[in-house]
């Protein structure tokens, strides 16, 4: 690194030949533990994979046919519908509750407020089942002003199918979780952003949206692909609904009829794997995309 | 003489139980460069801030080119403004920090553009090409693509001075612009500001630079303890202060 040191009198002018001064090759320092340990898990992991290979309980010839098999495939895809649109909605919900929560406004900042003491406060599952028996408890819709003749109404069991409401439930609950990170992001936006829209006359709003809010997203982003992934397993509680067509329950419901659920279940982990992996890769992209600026990159103080 | 420019009329500022501000009286001509210099708790950030309504006030009026700052005066009594009017009397008003305080995730021309853009509704095309001579003004033409991570501490400075003219303020105010800044970065930010100055700008510059304050301001206010102690041109002031405790600060700081 000879051109960042020419103004130090002790190292030799820009463009001294290198040969005046030998480049160091230290013999690497050796960490005999870690080959040690990296001998014994893939020793210990070799053994586990044999064993399992010949194991005849995993029945690898089922969860070869069982793997691509239309009811599942279906499943997968019901899945990942359940997974995408309820984090869709929670994300935007969650983006409205936190910003509302930080606003000005006191009323709406008791609605955010409420809102996330009532979905948080409560088991995912029991608001699915909550969800399920909507039509129970509310047998008829009616749009309209309250205590006038209603504009139409609508039998809730014919308007609303059982995947609606597992999307529903499983978004409104997300949507509370989403808006604490999504507050913490916010949160997270030194002050003096704030205070320079301000002095430029920008509004609450407009601040919020194009200062405040991109500099959140890279607090945001990680623990949101966190939640994503989280809610792709989650899809596996709307049976409560109940919802049978998704992966966990249709290949529960197969194995009902095989008398023979481990594959099924190696069947359905798979994936769930896959699908994790693919989230993993995509919020990598994500990450790298909003930390635009953050970083000092190229040739910094010219 | 002309209308002043700032009016300020016996402001109080008080945090809790702490008053930072204790009957301030200062006005600012149209054109005037005025520094406020002082020990560091004496108030002339929060002074500052006043002016541009970032912080409300406790007592007393701002007035910035005739209009009151802050509030609607209604007989007696004083009305808060709504904030689309506050904003309004604010973006009048350039403000460059002493942290630059530019939006780390827009390039230095995004920077620029975004308020007039968004809070003036300038056509996105004029505003890129005026941004671009204010930016070029402060000397970074090559710069318009960087973000601002990649610039030094003298360079985001001046972006954000060139933010702050964009918006074709009646009055800027400095604070501490040049006290985040490497030794050898203060120089080019001064002189920006000093061509801002024979330009007839109005500014109010909170600094620590004693020799920038003489040369550039026609009046200097000494500060301590929320008070004016000493107002004047630099030739009296900081050549032969009238007051014990502006000697005492300037022995300090010369």
């Amino acid at each position: 690194m000879s051109q960042t040191s020419n103004h130090q009198s002790v190292t030799p002018p820009r463009g001294a030949p290198a040969g005046d001064f030998p480049l160091i090759r230290a013999k690497k320092l050796i960490h005999p533990w870690r080959i040690t340990s990296a001998v014994i898990v893939i020793l210990l992991t070799t053994l586990f994979v044999l064993d399992a290979a010949g194991r005849p309980a995993y029945d690898w010839p089922s969860v070869g046919v069982y793997l691509f098999d239309r009811r599942v495939l279906e499943a997968a895809v019901n899945t990942l519908q359940l997974t995408i649109f309820s984090m869709a909605i929670a994300i935007v919900l969650g983006l409205i509750l936190a910003v509302t929560r930080l606003s000005p406004n006191p009323v709406l900042k008791g609605i955010a407020w409420v809102y996330i003491w009532v979905f948080r406060g409560t088991p995912v599952y029991v608001q699915l089942v909550f969800w399920g028996l909507l039509a129970v408890i509310y047998k008829d819709i009616s749009i309209g002003i309250p205590f006038t003749q209603p504009w139409f109404t609508f039998e809730t069991k014919l308007a609303v199918s059982v995947f609606i409401l597992a999307i529903i439930g499983l978004a409104l609950n997300e949507a509370a979780y989403m808006a604490e990170i999504v507050r913490a992001g916010l949160l997270s936006v030194d002050r003096g952003q704030e205070e320079a829209a301000k002095a430029l006359g920008m509004s609450w709003g407009r601040t919020t949206w194009r200062i405040v809010l991109p500099q959140a997203m890279r607090v945001i982003i990680p623990p949101t692909g966190n939640e994503v992934i989280s809610m792709l397993k989650t899809t596996s509680l709307v049976t409560a609904v109940p919802y049978s067509f998704d992966l966990y329950a249709r290949t529960h419901d197969i194995a009902a009829e095989t008398f023979n659920p481990i594959p099924l279940l190696v069947v359905a982990s798979i994936w769930y794997l896959a699908f994790t992996t693919v989230l993993m890769i995509g919020q990598h992209f994500l990450e790298k995309r909003f930390s635009r600026g953050s970083h000092v990159s190229g040739s910094a103080h010219v | 003489m002309s209308n002043p420019m700032v009016k300020i009329e016996s402001l109080v500022k008080n945090f809790g139980v702490h008053t930072v501000l204790n009957g301030i009286n200062l006005e600012v001509a149209p054109g005037e460069v005025l520094c406020i210099i002082g020990p560091s708790g004496s108030g002339k950030s929060t002074l500052l801030r006043c002016i541009n309504h970032l912080e409300t006030i406790s007592a007393g009026r701002v007035f910035v080119d005739g209009e009151l700052m802050g509030y609607r005066q209604r007989g007696e009594a004083l009305h808060e403004l709504k904030p689309h009017d506050a904003a309004r009397q604010r973006r009048e008003i350039g403000m460059v920090f002493q942290k630059f305080n530019l939006f780390p995730h827009l390039s230095v021309l995004e920077n620029v553009v975004e308020a007039p853009i968004g809070v003036l509704r300038v056509p996105r095309a004029t505003a890129i090409a005026e941004a671009k001579a204010f930016i070029a003004r402060v000397g970074l033409a090559d710069k318009i693509d960087a973000y601002p991570a990649q610039l030094s501490g003298g360079q985001q400075q001046r972006v954000a001075i060139a933010r702050g003219l964009a918006m074709k303020p009646k009055l800027m105010l400095f604070d501490e612009p040049t006290s985040a800044l490497d030794p050898e970065l203060v120089g080019e930010v001064l002189e920006v500001i000093k061509v801002l100055a024979h330009d007839g700008m109005t500014m109010v510059v909170v600094t620590h630079e004693m020799g920038f304050a003489r040369e550039i301001a026609d009046r200097v206010v000494f500060m301590d303890d929320g008070q004016i102690i000493e107002a004047g041109p630099p030739s009296e002031v900081l050549e032969n202060p009238q007051q014990a405790r502006t000697r005492e600060f300037l022995a300090k700081v010369l």
